[in-house]
């Protein structure tokens, strides 16, 4: 087999306002052979895709196709040279047909200029058998389940001349049926002589499948090597080894009584058996790669989500939370991860924002108290030092940093005892960072509680207590401040044993 | 096939339809004639057309309001022009329909694609705009009926095989987009762009120029329905259509073409503005009062909505294994 590499890239940048998602990165894939493409949450692994697809135009650095240097305007320039990616986020239609989004954008025409859906129907069929997911190619998308929409995902990349396949995370919505045909799948596509990039978190597929690894740490190329020579540890290690250039202002708190008591809380779909105490004063991390079912258990634990069974206790009393007035009542709040959308009006000024769960309070006579608003803004925004030049400032006028601030000053306004936090400090500059990493300990230092949850594991190996790491709906492991390690974090989450 | 039209959303509206027909056909048998359901047909084509139209916007997530100003405002041109020049060619004056409601169609859709402009913002802006030039070009006097060339009246009347060109044009624009939007790339590019945007963009499909191609459309055809409008009423006039835009959506969304775009048949879309027709038609006869027609409509685009919402029901990410386990098991066994 020759070691000519049919796609690759050199030093290649990509900067975003405020982050550096690719950092000079090398990636190089081979014919017939299939590269690991391994990294965290955040390490810059689904921007590349979206670089070698056209979607992104790289900011620096050379993407060479076959020996010669190539620059891709739009996907449809990347598409042309045989370069498909099944990408993580769906990128299918659900109101259109099986048939129809397998060929979208390449369509099958009869000599009279008009799409020939016949065509178009019998070889979606071929495909779909060849990958052994046959389904009928008139069925509406939105009537399929994810395994099989995944298919059809699979089908359209192969229903082009593929040289270079890239599958970004394929297997985290599949189940182990589906993963299995998958690999078989792969490794068809391999025999064919095809380049495949395969994005993933799993060691176990790695070394089922890949011949080649490259790891990505924090939007950087880390190294590069053949699979046979490395093994798990070693892996892990390039993974998560960094520079300890942060640190963490975790201080020592007394912790105190069970505050928050959770047990067995089930979901239809999302989470099962989900028990945990959350004590007062405690910072309790919770790890999980995204998907992993963290977000959707503090929703529940909120009150957003329906479908949920289980108890929730609080100081040992049971309490019933079916909305968020209920988990406000009970002293929860949570400050979501997706603040634009979930945890701010971004037109609306920062006192209004921060009055917005107590209007009811504020209000006398039917009329909002907007000196009341006033003074509650400025307590908890001078507390969180957020920056503005007044408090009557929209909101959208601040930076990332002092817009989540924002959110947190509204929450704090409402003297809650549990403050659960979904990635807190998710693309804010590093000031930002410590400033929130830094209130955090000034939370619980004032008697508070708080859960984090977070993919940065710097992060929640610095600020927890105690952590609970998540995988596929499940608490699958509890570590202690002082046995947590980055490796037994990673190995928990990615669905290993932990070795050490 | 047929199982599965009767229960779609069109075959559901077409039996409704069908059942209103028949039913005032009950009271008044002259309501089911051909020649009364020829003329209802013709009635409707000009709410047909402009609804094809206006589909296409819709389908890509935007709204076309200036529709009806569009009508008035080639309409008054034509008229003028025809008023100035009597003896002009009919051909001519078609396609100086056609352009003059594409230019105005166009308008739209630049904004809409390249200043990314909502596009209810820009058709509310426009709608004003269009109608106001009307006054401007006529200095608020109308053309009427003994201004107008004897051609220029009589051409959407002509009748072949009992039915006015008008009713044939409006199967013509059915038959021409129907097709397009079932076998041209360029009509599936609506359902791509407006279903999921994101998506389309990452297959190479350029989403503003759809949605400048849906206004560049939906303004051609609101051209043509400027000649045939002051031509069917012999006359032209500053509020020409005034308001008709929103017949023009009702018959939409009656018709199932989902607000939030991607959904939607020109079939559905024929049915719509055929609902409407018949309920314009048929009221009348039944002795009802017109002005319940809009309250029928609204019912029945309140009816449709909620259809339609009740439809999309929230979906799960689905994280857990167990259901897929279990599955797995039973086959083993």
């Amino acid at each position: 087999m020759k070691n000519n590499a049919i796609f690759s890239l050199k030093k290649v940048s990509k900067v975003f306002p405020g982050v550096k998602a690719l950092d000079a990165v090398d990636l190089h894939l081979y014919p017939g052979q299939v590269t690991a493409l391994i990294g965290e949450n955040g390490a810059g692994k689904s921007t590349l895709v979206k670089t070698m697809t056209g979607i992104y135009q790289p900011d620096g650095g050379e993407i060479i196709f076959n020996g010669k240097p190539v620059q891709f305007h739009s996907p449809h320039d990347s598409h042309a040279l045989g370069i498909t990616a099944i990408h993580q986020e769906t990128v299918l239609f659900d109101d259109l047909t099986v048939a129809e989004n397998i060929f979208l954008g390449n369509y099958p025409m009869t000599k009279y200029f008009s799409i020939d859906w016949s065509t178009m129907v019998t070889r979606s069929q071929e495909i779909l058998s060849s990958i052994n997911a046959p389904m009928n190619p008139n069925q509406i998308l939105r009537e399929l389940s994810i395994g099989q929409k995944h298919m059809v995902g699979i089908a359209r990349a192969l229903s082009v001349d593929a040289k270079v396949v890239i599958l970004d995370e394929p297997t985290a919505a599949l189940s182990h049926h589906e993963i299995h045909e998958l690999y078989e799948l792969v490794n068809t596509l391999k025999k064919q002589g095809k380049a495949i990039l395969f994005i993933t978190h799993k060691f176990d597929e790695i070394f089922a499948l890949a011949d080649r690894y490259t790891v990505f740490r924090d939007g950087r190329y880390v190294g590069e090597g053949f699979v046979k020579d490395v093994n798990e540890a070693q892996l892990v290690e390039m993974m998560v080894a960094r520079s300890i250039d942060e640190t963490y202002p975790k201080k020592d708190v007394n912790i105190g009584e069970t505050l928050l008591e959770v047990v067995n809380l089930c979901h239809t779909t999302e989470f099962a058996n989900i028990s945990f105490s959350l004590k007062k004063g405690e910072i309790l991390g919770i790890y999980g790669l995204v998907g992993s079912g963290r977000t959707e258990v503090m929703q529940a634990l909120f009150g957003t989500s329906e479908q949920v069974t289980g108890t929730v206790k609080m100081e040992g009393k049971e309490v019933t939370i079916h909305s968020p007035k209920e988990a406000i009542d009970n002293g929860i709040v949570y400050v979501p991860e997706e603040r634009q959308k979930q945890g701010i009006v971004l037109e609306l000024p920062i006192y209004q924002n921060v009055s917005l769960p107590q209007i009811e309070r504020l209000t006398k006579n039917g009329q909002v108290d907007q000196e009341g608003e006033m003074t509650l803004a400025r307590q908890y925004c001078e507390r969180l030092q957020v920056k503005a030049s007044s408090w009557n400032e929209k909101v959208m006028n601040l930076s990332g940093g002092n817009q989540q601030k924002v959110v947190i000053a509204k929450w704090l306004a409402t003297n809650p005892k549990v403050i659960i936090l979904d990635e807190p400090t998710k693309g804010i500059d590093i000031g930002s960072k410590s400033a929130v990493h830094a209130f955090m300990s000034e939370l619980v230092d004032s008697g508070l509680s708080v859960i984090m949850v977070s993919s940065e594991l710097p992060e929640i190996l610095g600020m927890s207590d105690r952590i609970l790491v998540m995988n596929e709906g499940l608490i699958v492991g509890e570590l202690s401040r002082a046995d947590a390690t980055p490796e037994k974090v990673v190995s928990l989450a990615t669905g290993g044993i932990v070795v050490c | 096939m047929l199982r599965h039209f009767i229960y779609s959303r069109e075959g559901v509206l077409s039996l409704i339809v069908l059942v209103m027909f028949f039913g005032v056909g009950a009271i008044n048998p002259d309501f089911i004639s051909l020649s009364n359901s020829i003329s209802i047909f013709n009635d409707t084509s000009i709410l047909i057309m402009l609804a094809l139209g206006q589909m296409m916007v819709i389908l890509t997530r935007c709204i076309d309001l200036s529709v009806a100003a569009n009508v008035a405002f080639t309409g008054m041109v034509v008229a003028m022009v025809n008023r100035y020049f009597p003896d002009i060619n009919m051909a001519f004056l078609i396609l100086l329909s056609l352009l003059i409601g594409a230019f105005l169609g166009a308008i739209n859709g630049l904004f809409v694609w390249l200043l990314k402009v909502p596009s209810i913002v820009i058709t509310l802006g426009t709608m004003s705009i269009y109608r106001g030039s009307t006054f401007l070009l006529s200095d608020g006097a109308w053309v009427n009926s003994h201004q107008m060339s004897a051609s220029f009246i009589a051409l959407p009347r002509f009748e072949i095989l009992s039915m006015p060109v008008l009713g044939w044009m409006a199967i013509a624009a059915i038959i021409i987009v129907f097709w397009a939007m079932k076998f041209s790339v360029w009509g599936r590019n609506f359902y791509s762009a407006g279903g999921n945007p994101m998506a389309a963009f990452y297959s190479g499909v350029n989403v503003g120029k759809v949605q400048f191609y849906a206004f560049l459309v939906s303004g051609t055809l609101a051209g043509l329905c400027g000649y045939l409008w002051v031509s069917r009423f012999a006359v032209a006039y500053v509020d020409v259509a005034n308001g008709f835009e929103l017949q023009v959506v009702a018959a939409c969304v009656i018709g199932g073409i989902s607000i939030v775009g991607g959904v939607g048949t020109v079939v559905g879309c024929v049915i719509g503005a055929l609902f409407i027709g018949v309920v314009n038609n048929a009221l009348p006869i039944i002795g009802v009062s017109p002005f319940w027609q809009m309250a029928i409509s609204g019912l029945v685009i309140i009816i449709a909505v909620i259809a339609n919402a009740s439809s999309d029901k929230n979906k799960a990410r689905i994280i857990l294994r167990k259901s897929d386990e279990s599955a797995d098991s039973a086959q083993v066994n």
